[in-house]
């Protein structure tokens, strides 16, 4: 009999593991494959304040916090490096939506500024000439998720933990996770943390794939320095339903580059989408001509748990006294991972959390308005 | 971005390849050879359209000139699209989307690299990649050369060097004498059945041939210095500019694999014509076992009657090329690698040479993704063709996946060949 | 030597034959290692074919290029690391 019984060990289920193995509980991780398999070796790892709602500004805040506390900690490996993030204005329109969120992010006391346009090109210098300008805001950082999330379970099991690879759960209800050989294993609280999966555990989970595509470059030291995003997707189609391509370029510290962004919608298949690949590329080389002649060694897609209102869910699960979820991170479950498994510790033992966990909660009404 | 359609469209120049195109070409249809190198006729024909020596590889280069078969060398199949018959193929400075009625990969095999300490030094090279690099200008004669792994490509190489002057102080063959005579390929101490296979026997003539031995380690500071032979339980050492080992080869099935081509016993999968389970998409050559020149010469001539719906042209060469396939299924159990190798490396020694990943990080992992994952072995530029066999053989795992693009290419021309 | 090229490797000038790859002129002209790997180790070509990628250089300006899959051209400037 386990205290907590997490089934995913991808960064979400590893950083609830850790925060649970902390308070002293038994804890035991099932994961059907192996750390990271999921979303989470297949995202970008951009660790990312966010603005489009307050209860996103909120866990996302919190987190990023949090991932400066565990900066110090984290091996090598994990990559963490503080690039901070350029929002980049194309045109005067955009420069607009620049100020806007400088003042949003000023208010709430996250370090920001606004780069003019010879401030931009000095910051970087192969974006094209006549972009309008820039938010920089500086305490954004990039990991590597995978190892993040094999140091957290590592770290949870120095306290004790289980983390058992290969098992896929069939059922998580009130007594325990369930395999298909019909075993039980039996906890005191379940956590569903099956990511872009957490559906076929809990049907009722309002969770739909939403795939992502990525490219990774060769070593190109210096190319770019920080996590560079459009504006220009505010215009574009990337927040509705309809497949959409951003420019959003990441620099690893290896030197490689990571470009992305692509969102499709209802598509499960891992298969590489070639024409939404050329389009995502191309709108990168809009911003950078030159990275049209830099080698790129590989692409690969990722399954986002999106939510029709894009934010997680964290909390108990209706119709149930034990289980929880900890699922439906969309594209930034990498950054919440953390204050994820901070809001579920606190609801666990009963203790206020940092910040309020209404928005999140899995009875919610996830109905977008307007 | 060029837009080219060919009825028949071969990826790679080498025996299989060539002998495809020419068939083709002989009817008078269009037929178009693409291959990454800079000039045809693959691995064995490395330079012979310059410097023809070997009868064979004239006769049939000659005729592809004569039959005007197309030939794009420095040009690399980056991806393809069997839905919309297509493929993209990148060269130093374009990008095309070529079309084609029928497809014929015939794209070879590669060197199996295994490692063992010291084998990161420059000068450690492959003994198929050294004779590569000399065969493309690079100065050989009077050159201290060790000459190790398994197979029969250690004779060729042996005599290849040895012709060009270089000293070969040994051609170290893991395979234990025993084990070459019960598939009746040597002689204690003489490998003459072996050696005629290959027509090497004279060529060779005073160099050390040693069998059930096998390099075991390389040493030196920034460069190799000296070699360390295990042979059965005594060591062998000495100073050298080269070592050449290669254990054997590896079908180059990517680019089959990411056009959806099934596999069977990690080549790709034909039937009698040479088709694979992809329509009209045949293989030919190493890619679908390795077997040596002659039955990737017999192999290509299939699937080029096959692309053109000859059947009674290609059904005349059955025969041979179950006789073929025979001896180098023979061949492939004489020369099965040995346990000992799999001990070779230490904790320390690097399995991945892009991202320098040691076996100690490797070894505890689960499988092939996760140590991809977790230690970004196989996450390097050769895309794990040179760590994901060795994986394979050290660790038991399956290393195959096969993403596009299929070898590192531009960014631009991945924008480019969409819906072309 | 008739029918030869001259290339530049490092800043030095080499002359090969005609038909000699990059990578053959580099292990000609006795340069150290053709690139360090991420580690800062000395490498060079392996497979001489195009799969390794351990004898990566820059020519003409462009990293990462296979050195064995390219035919010197007169003029050409190589940059080993
Ligand atoms: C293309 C792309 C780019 C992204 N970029 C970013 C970014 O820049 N910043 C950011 O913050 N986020 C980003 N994300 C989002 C982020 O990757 C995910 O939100 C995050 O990884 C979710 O973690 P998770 O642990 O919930 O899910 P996962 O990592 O998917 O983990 C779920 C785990 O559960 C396992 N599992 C599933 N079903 C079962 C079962 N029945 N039994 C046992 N185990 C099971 C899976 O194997 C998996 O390991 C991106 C996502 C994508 C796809
Ligand atoms: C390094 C090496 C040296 C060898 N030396 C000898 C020898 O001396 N004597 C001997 O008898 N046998 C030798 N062999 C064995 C030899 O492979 C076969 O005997 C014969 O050459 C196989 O012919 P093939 O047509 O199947 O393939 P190959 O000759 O290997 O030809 C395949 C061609 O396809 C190209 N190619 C692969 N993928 C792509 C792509 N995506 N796009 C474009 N082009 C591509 C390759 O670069 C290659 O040029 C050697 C093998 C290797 C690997
Ligand atoms: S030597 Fe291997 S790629 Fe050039």
């Amino acid at each position: 009999m386990y205290d907590v019984v997490i089934a995913g060990a991808g960064i979400v289920g590893a950083a609830c593991a850790y925060e649970c193995a902390r308070e002293g509980l038994k804890v035991a991780v099932l994961e059907r494959d192996f750390i990271g398999a999921g979303a989470t070796a297949a995202g970008m790892g951009h660790v990312v304040v966010m603005d489009d709602s307050e209860a996103q500004f909120a866990l996302t805040r919190y987190s990023q916090q949090l991932w400066q506390e565990l900066a110090s900690e984290l091996p090598d490996d994990c990559e963490y490096v503080q690039t901070g993030t350029l929002w980049v204005a194309a045109d005067e329109e955009e420069m607009s939506e620049v100020r806007r969120k400088h003042q949003f992010y000023s208010q709430r006391k996250v370090p920001s500024e606004i780069l003019d346009a010879r401030s931009l090109d000095a910051a970087e210098p192969q974006l094209r000439t006549g972009l309008a300008g820039a938010l920089f805001v500086k305490e954004d950082a990039v990991v590597y998720p995978p190892c993040v999330a094999r140091y957290l379970l590592e770290r949870a099991r120095d306290l004790g933990a289980r983390v058992l690879m290969g098992r896929q759960v069939i059922r998580l209800d009130d007594e325990g996770a369930g395999f298909d050989d019909g075993t039980v294993m039996k906890g005191a609280v379940m956590v569903n943390a099956a990511g872009a999966h957490a559906a076929s555990v809990h049907p009722d989970l309002p969770i739909v794939p939403r795939k992502g595509h990525l490219l990774i470059t060769e070593r190109y030291p210096g190319f770019v320095r920080h996590q560079l995003i459009e504006l220009g997707y505010l215009k574009s189609a990337h927040k509705s339903a309809a497949d959409s391509v951003a420019f959003n370029i990441q620099p690893r510290k290896t030197g490689q580059l990571l470009i992305g962004s692509s969102r499709q919608y209802a598509v499960d298949s891992p298969e590489i989408d070639r024409s939404i690949l050329s389009r995502m590329l191309a709108r990168a080389t809009q911003y950078i001509p030159t990275l049209a002649g830099l080698s790129s060694l590989r692409v690969w897609t990722g399954l986002r748990a999106a939510t029709p209102d894009n934010l997680p869910l964290i909390g108990r699960c209706p119709g149930y006294r034990y289980v929880f979820a900890a699922a439906g991170h969309e594209g930034l479950g990498i950054t919440t991972s953390l204050a994820t498994a901070r809001l579920l510790i606190d609801e666990l033992m009963s203790r206020s959390p940092a910040i309020s966990p209404e928005p999140y909660s899995v009875q919610r009404n996830t109905a977008v308005h307007g | 971005m060029t837009g080219i359609e060919r009825e028949v469209v071969i990826v790679g120049a080498g025996p299989a390849g060539i002998s495809a195109a020419c068939v083709v070409a002989e009817t008078g249809r269009s037929a178009l050879l693409i291959d990454d190198n800079p000039s045809p006729g693959g691995q064995i024909w490395r330079e012979q359209d310059r410097h023809g020596s070997d009868w064979q590889a004239s006769h049939w280069l000659r005729r592809m000139h004569l039959y005007r078969v197309d030939v794009m060398s420095g040009a690399t199949v980056i991806d393809g699209d069997p839905g919309r018959r297509a493929i993209v193929c990148e060269t130093a400075n374009s990008v095309s989307t070529i079309r084609y009625k029928k497809l014929i990969l015939a794209t070879g095999a590669r060197e199996l690299f295994l490692p063992f300490p010291g084998w990161t030094l420059p000068n450690v090279m492959g003994a198929g990649g050294l004779q590569a690099l000399v065969k493309s200008g690079m100065p050989i004669s009077g050159k201290r050369v060790v000459v190790a792994g398994s197979g029969p490509l250690l004779l060729a190489v042996g005599a290849y060097l040895k012709g060009q002057g270089a000293r070969v102080l040994a051609i170290a063959e893991q395979a234990s004498w025993s084990r070459l005579a019960r598939f009746g390929l040597g002689l204690p101490k003489q490998p003459y059945k072996l050696a005629e296979t290959w027509q090497l026997k004279r060529a060779l003539f005073r160099v050390p041939y040693r069998a059930g031995a096998w390099v075991e380690a390389a040493l030196g500071g920034t460069v190799l210095e000296r070699v360390r032979l295990r042979v059965s339980h005594r060591y062998w050492e000495a100073p050298c500019d080269y070592l050449a080992v290669g254990y054997g080869l590896v079908p180059n099935i990517e680019l089959a694999v990411s056009l959806g081509c099934q596999l069977s016993g990690g080549c790709v999968q034909v039937d009698s014509m040479q088709q694979t389970s992809v329509p009209d998409i045949l293989c030919a050559g190493e890619t679908t076992g390795i077997g040596g020149v002659e039955l990737a010469l017999m192999e290509g001539r299939i699937a080029g009657f096959s692309a053109i719906g000859d059947r009674l042209n290609a059904q005349w060469l059955f025969s041979d090329r179950e006789r073929f396939r025979r001896f180098a299924r023979r061949l492939q159990k004489a020369f099965t690698l040995r346990e000992e190798l799999r001990h070779l490396p230490s904790e320390e020694t690097l399995v991945c040479r892009c991202e320098d990943v040691s076996y100690r990080r490797i070894a505890p992992m689960s499988g092939w993704r996760a140590a991809k994952l977790h230690t970004r072995c196989g996450m390097g530029p050769c895309q794990g063709r040179v760590c994901g066999p060795a994986a394979e053989f050290l660790f038991g795992w399956n290393c195959q996946s096969a993403r596009p693009p299929v070898f590192p290419a531009r960014i631009d021309s991945l924008i480019e060949h969409v819906d072309k | 030597m008739a029918d030869s090229v001259w290339i530049s490797i490092d800043e030095l000038p080499v002359e090969v034959e005609h038909g000699t790859t990059v990578a053959a002129a580099i292990l000609k002209s006795d340069t150290a290692g053709f690139r360090r790997s991420v580690t800062g180790k000395w490498r060079g070509p392996v497979c001489g074919m195009g799969i390794c990628f351990e004898c990566r250089v820059t020519i003409n300006g462009q990293p990462h290029r296979r050195s064995c899959l390219v035919y010197c051209e007169s003029g050409m400037m190589v940059r080993t690391k």
